[in-house]
């Protein structure tokens, strides 16, 4: 882990003129510190010798609201920097991942974490750890210079004894720092363990061995418990060594000044001033690594949103520009794929090899095949989210925002969205007014169950619409659709796991979806195959339209096979 | 104060009370090592001072050596601190892990509102970590930085009273009331924020998660727009709280400084009075300057503090959670089997203010019968499952076994009786053996074999390279969906119970994997006392009876037979699913 990512300095270039005030300050502060030192021994010495330093008795105090009003500036410069840069890097996330369609490389919940609880570790990084970096560097040269201009023997004690902190630091760190990393992921392994134990509570119930587990917990937690202090009792040696480091070179110097004062070769006031100042020579040093470990966890996700943003942006949906352009068509007329193959970067075998695929307008096409064959691929070459590595299609020379707009598609989960229930019907049209936006409610069947709901449509739908069941959440997307009124229609498994009941509810909806439309279904269910006007099987990527089907299969669905 | 009105953390803390000893250690030595360095300061004060009258080499011995001793004894002293409240704190985590386990084990899963939820769940167990960490971060820096300023304000003490009078006032005010206020400031503004926050979230994951569906419907430019705005929103609050911090950061300075400074005239005055040597004034002075460093952790333990009080809130609600379910002080003994269990007139409902779940069913599970339970999603054919499992007691009617009443036998006797596989069986992150086995921990080889066998599982399970002892991943995530659900089932037919529940077995797999799995458990239980729960329709002519639920209510029963040929719901909904 390197002290400084000089990637996040470049991304706070806007908070520059923060950090900027925030070196300026560090540098302040240390003036003031060497002030209050030099005053205080001025005073100190002044009452040995039976006088008072009137002067310096009243310059102290203003020395301290100086500092108070350093550290809260600082404070406040540090924060602000910090939320910039966090702001910044959200925004550019965001705007990443409705530029790619949110790629395969992270999962959502994996951004959302890093975007928001991640980046938020910035703060120690911004507020605590560049300060006192900052400080680190300045203090100590500052303060050994006073020292050295007073007494130069108590400046070359410090200046040899100094630079082993950091040298200290960094061994001990290097040779523990694996070891309690090993340690510290053991320890979120045994919390794992327990929340299996817990999750699984009804289960345990159920074979009356829920209260067994209890000693279990007891045992597994006592046996980590004397691993990770085996491992803390060499960690903890860095802090010892430290501190005796910083502490006895503090003694050192007293004693080797009090001995020369004994003799008379040092004025007393000058001892005090070395005396004062020796803690603050250690004390930014010692801070700074207390402070790295605290703050590298924000340094970290930020890195992980810098290497996602450094990704070259897959630029899969845009209008592809080495596909000649061609004459624009009719939309329904331009859904044809011709010898299309689509590879992901860390597949061997294609994910669909040379497909080629027309559909009629009104057509009613079922894609069928297995899971991984390629079906929610063949969806995102239609969407434009996927750019065929080699092939043609019908609409790649239409500007891919004007293609979309021909299109309604019901994702397998539909995602809901933050606000309201009207608001996520209308994603697709968002100047329906309401008697359309509860036509095409009705229409999908959701009228009945929005209008129970404690606002009706303007009733918020939660966290990704957690207050509703998902066939609700299905039914709000294809009320979506509905008021979207696209002439062409994707399905993507609009069935999958619905049980007999669901499947037959919903049934009647998508058929009255589909029809006047042009359709395009994949699914695994093969009883749409039974109202499809072709029916097309997918499998390892390759496309073979209206090819005779296995098994039961053939004894449900009246194929009306083409080639 | 009774314990259940005392602070959530107070109340926490009892788990700490058999470490008394150790913790009392680690506070001691953490305030010794503290003290050590402001004495270190002090006594190199004295030094100086009584070298500068220049007295003979002897005269400053007993200083030199303190000042040397002083030096080691702090990080000494810090290290022994260290290792022994690390050691406290995970002895107090494997104690309220343990206690709230035993609470857990006790309600779950219905009497906590949101149970089910995975990530509540997730968040006690990480609540639980939180606790030991403000022990070793947040109460023992209290603990240590009031027992270290207490000695060194009463050393001072000794050597001019107002002055030390003046310290103590000020490590008070820099110690406790500058964190308490920051403290409520920083509440107030976090209050603010949290609203801010879970919105921005919010429309992270919609950003993230629904990134497509934006695309799609061509509405990127309107979702940035409110991502900006909620953005905006969080900058501000977070701008207010760095003002709080900004005030706490320079009254911390500033209280510091000033103390410094009043004992320094209050010193000097003395001296100039004769009430005090020149030479305790340079110790003084100087311990007073170096004893702020035990106040400096003090802000950051209290927002470690604040922090944690949502946690224990939390935890603290599990512990006092009434039982979901009536135990009986004096159960009387299980009954012989054969097992009937007969259910009548059944009402249920989750909450006094929930509505209903069940509404007025009768079931009858004599020996040997099979009933299948149907009906869509929400029907309440789980509470049910619930209910006969004793995890949620009726709100009306009976259950009884053998004709005495079912809630008179103790929780854990009934489920003796009647097992089978609850909603969602789970798989524990272990092998194979292992999650079969915890329904019988000394069941034979054999019986493992059998059980697996009858649930189409042995010859997957012996044709794996490591056989029973594979390990299946968390949440079984190395099996797939029928395969776990067929390890539910071998677990189920081992346990072997009199009366089978089976809530929805067949949940979350696809149509092939659905049919293949409900003809197994249907050859498995024949002869069984089975309750199936189910909203898959097929195979269900082998069953006695039918039982369709809608919103609660049974609207139709009979035998397949009957129901497929008369019109109604049952007729309706096979209709296409089976076409």
């Amino acid at each position: 882990m390197k002290p400084v990512d000089p990637r996040l300095l470049r991304e706070a270039a806007p908070a520059r003129r923060f950090l900027a005030g925030t070196v300026l300050l560090g540098a302040v502060t240390t003036a003031l510190v060497v002030m209050q030192a030099v005053l205080l021994a001025h005073v100190l010495a002044a009452a040995f010798d039976g006088t008072v330093a009137t002067a310096a008795l009243i310059g102290l105090p203003a020395v301290v609201a100086a500092r108070t009003l350093v550290a809260a500036g600082g404070e406040s410069l540090a924060t602000r920097a910090s939320s910039l840069v966090k702001s910044r890097l959200r925004s550019r996330l965001a705007g990443r991942s409705l530029h790619t369609g949110g790629t395969a490389d992270a999962r959502p919940g994996d951004l959302v974490t890093l975007a928001t609880r991640g980046l938020d570790a910035l703060d120690p990084y911004f507020a605590r750890y560049l300060p006192q970096l900052v400080l680190a560097i300045i203090t100590p040269v500052a303060v050994l210079v006073v020292v050295a201009r007073a007494d130069l023997t108590s400046a070359l004690v410090m200046a040899v004894t100094l630079p082993l902190i950091p040298v200290f630091m960094i061994l001990v760190g290097l040779h523990t720092r694996a070891r309690t990393e090993r340690q510290w992921n053991l320890l979120e392994r045994l919390g794992g363990h327990f929340l299996d134990v817990v999750q699984g509570l009804p289960t345990l119930k159920v074979f009356g061995r829920a209260q067994a587990q209890a000693a279990v917990i007891a045992d597994v937690t006592a046996a980590h418990r004397r691993a990770t202090m085996r491992t803390l009792r060499v960690a903890f040696l860095s802090a010892l060594v430290l501190e005796l480091l910083a502490t006895l070179s503090v003694a050192l110097v007293a004693v080797e000044v009090g001995l020369r004062l004994l003799d008379g070769g040092l004025p007393y006031e000058t001892a005090l001033l070395v005396l004062i100042l020796a803690p603050e020579v250690y004390l930014p040093l010692r801070n700074v690594g207390a402070q790295f470990h605290a703050s590298m966890e924000g340094a970290t996700a930020a890195g992980r949103a810098l290497d996602l943003l450094g990704d070259r942006p897959s630029d899969g949906h845009r209008s592809a520009p080495s596909i000649p352009a061609r004459i624009p068509r009719e939309p329904a007329q331009a859904l044809w794929l011709s010898h299309v193959t689509v590879r992901y970067p860390d597949r061997t075998s294609p994910a669909l090899d040379d497909v080629s695929l027309a559909v009629e307008p009104g057509e009613r096409l079922v894609v069928i095949g297995p899971s991984g064959a390629g079906k929610s691929t063949l969806l995102a070459v239609i969407l434009r989210f996927t750019r065929p590595e080699s092939g043609d299609t019908g609409f790649a020379a239409t500007p891919a925002a004007d293609w979309r707009r021909e299109i309604a598609w019901v994702p397998q989960d539909p995602h809901l969205f933050t606000g309201t229930v009207a608001d996520n019907i209308r994603l697709g049209h968002p100047d329906a007014d309401d008697a359309a936006l509860r036509h095409a409610a009705a229409l999908a069947g959701a009228a009945s169950f929005i209008e129970a709901l404690p606002e009706g449509y303007l009733t918020p739908v939660g966290e990704n619409g957690s207050r509703l069941s998902s066939g609700q959440r299905r039914r709000i997307a294809l009320a979506r659709a509905f008021l979207r009124d696209a002439p062409i229609l994707l399905l993507d498994e609009p069935t999958a796991h619905l049980d007999g009941i669901g499947a037959a509810e919903l049934h009647d909806t998508l058929e009255h979806l589909m029809a006047g439309r042009t359709v395009v279904m994949v699914t695994h269910d093969h009883r749409w195959t039974g109202s499809a006007d072709r029916v097309a099987r997918l499998d390892a990527g390759r496309l073979t339209i209206g090819a005779p089907l296995e098994g039961e299969l053939m004894t449900t669905a009246p194929l009306k096979v083409l080639s | 104060m009774t314990a259940a009105t005392r602070p959530p953390f107070v109340r926490l803390l009892a788990f700490a009370r058999p470490l008394r000893a150790e913790l009392l250690v680690a506070a001691a030595a953490g305030a010794g090592a503290t003290a050590a360095g402001i004495a270190l300061l002090g006594v190199s004060g004295y030094l100086i001072a009584r070298a500068a009258e220049h007295p003979s080499v002897t005269a400053l011995t007993i200083a030199v050596v303190a000042v040397r001793a002083l030096g080691v004894s702090r990080g000494v002293l810090r290290y022994v601190e260290r290792l022994t409240s690390h050691d406290a704190a995970f002895r107090v985590l494997g104690d309220l892990r343990v206690g709230l386990y035993r609470r857990l084990a006790r309600i779950a899963p219905h009497g906590l509102r949101g149970f089910r939820s995975g990530d509540l769940l997730a968040r006690l167990v990480s609540d639980v970590d939180d606790i030991q960490d403000v022990i070793v971060r947040g109460v023992l820096p209290v603990a240590a930085a009031a027992l270290c300023g207490g000695v060194t304000v009463t050393a001072c003490a000794f050597l001019l009273t107002p002055a030390a009078a003046l310290l103590g006032a000020g490590l008070l005010v820099a110690g406790a009331v500058v964190p308490w206020t920051l403290g409520r400031l920083a509440r107030a503004s976090a209050r603010r924020a949290t609203a801010a926050r879970g919105d921005l979230a919010a429309r992270m994951v919609d950003v993230f998660s629904g990134a497509r569906e934006l695309i799609a419907h061509g509405a990127e430019d309107r979702a940035l727009a409110e991502l900006a705005r909620a953005d905006a929103e969080v900058v501000r609050a977070e701008r207010r709280n760095a003002r709080a911090a900004a005030i706490g950061a320079g009254l911390a300075v500033g209280v510091a400084g000033l103390t410094v400074w009043g004992v320094l005239v209050l010193g000097v005055s003395a001296v100039s009075d004769g009430t005090l040597g020149r030479v305790p004034l340079a110790a003084l002075t100087l311990t007073a300057l170096a004893a702020f460093e035990t106040v400096s952790p003090l802000p950051a333990a209290a927002v470690r503090l604040a922090e944690t009080t949502s946690s224990a809130r939390r935890l603290t609600a599990v512990l006092d959670a009434p039982d979901p379910v009536h135990t009986p002080a004096t159960p009387p003994p299980l009954p012989e089997t054969p097992i009937h269990v007969r259910v009548r007139d059944l009402w249920v409902r989750y909450g006094p203010q929930e509505p209903w779940a069940v509404q007025g069913l009768d079931l009858d599970l004599s020996p040997g019968r099979r009933v299948a339970l149907v009906g869509p999603s929400g029907a309440g054919k789980s509470t049910v499952a619930a209910v006969l499992l004793r995890f949620l007691d009726p709100a009306r009617g009976t259950v009884t076994i053998n004709g005495r009443d079912m809630t008179a036998f103790a929780p854990d006797d009934v489920r003796r009786v009647i097992g089978g596989m609850p909603q969602n069986p789970y798989v524990f992150d272990s092998t194979i053996q292992e999650n079969l086995r915890l329904a019988r921990p000394g069941a034979s080889d054999e019986a493992l074999r059998s059980a697996a066998r009858r649930a189409r599982l042995l010859d997957w399970i012996e044709a794996l390279p490591q056989g029973w002892n594979t390990p299946v991943g968390t949440h079984g995530a190395a099996l797939s969906g029928g395969e776990r659900r067929r390890l539910a089932l071998a677990r189920a037919l081992l346990a072997d119970p009199p009366v089978m529940v089976l809530d929805e077995p067949t949940a979350h797999l696809d149509p092939g994997a659905r049919a293949a799995l409900t003809a197994d458990l249907l050859d498995a239980t024949r002869g069984r006392t089975t309750l199936l729960i189910t909203h898959d329709l097929t195979g269900l002519d082998e069953v006695d009876e039918i039982i369709v639920l809608d919103h609660g209510r049974p609207v139709q029963r009979g035998s397949h037979q009957d129901l497929a040929h008369r019109p109604g719901p049952y007729a309706r909904l096979t209709a296409w699913a089976t076409a």
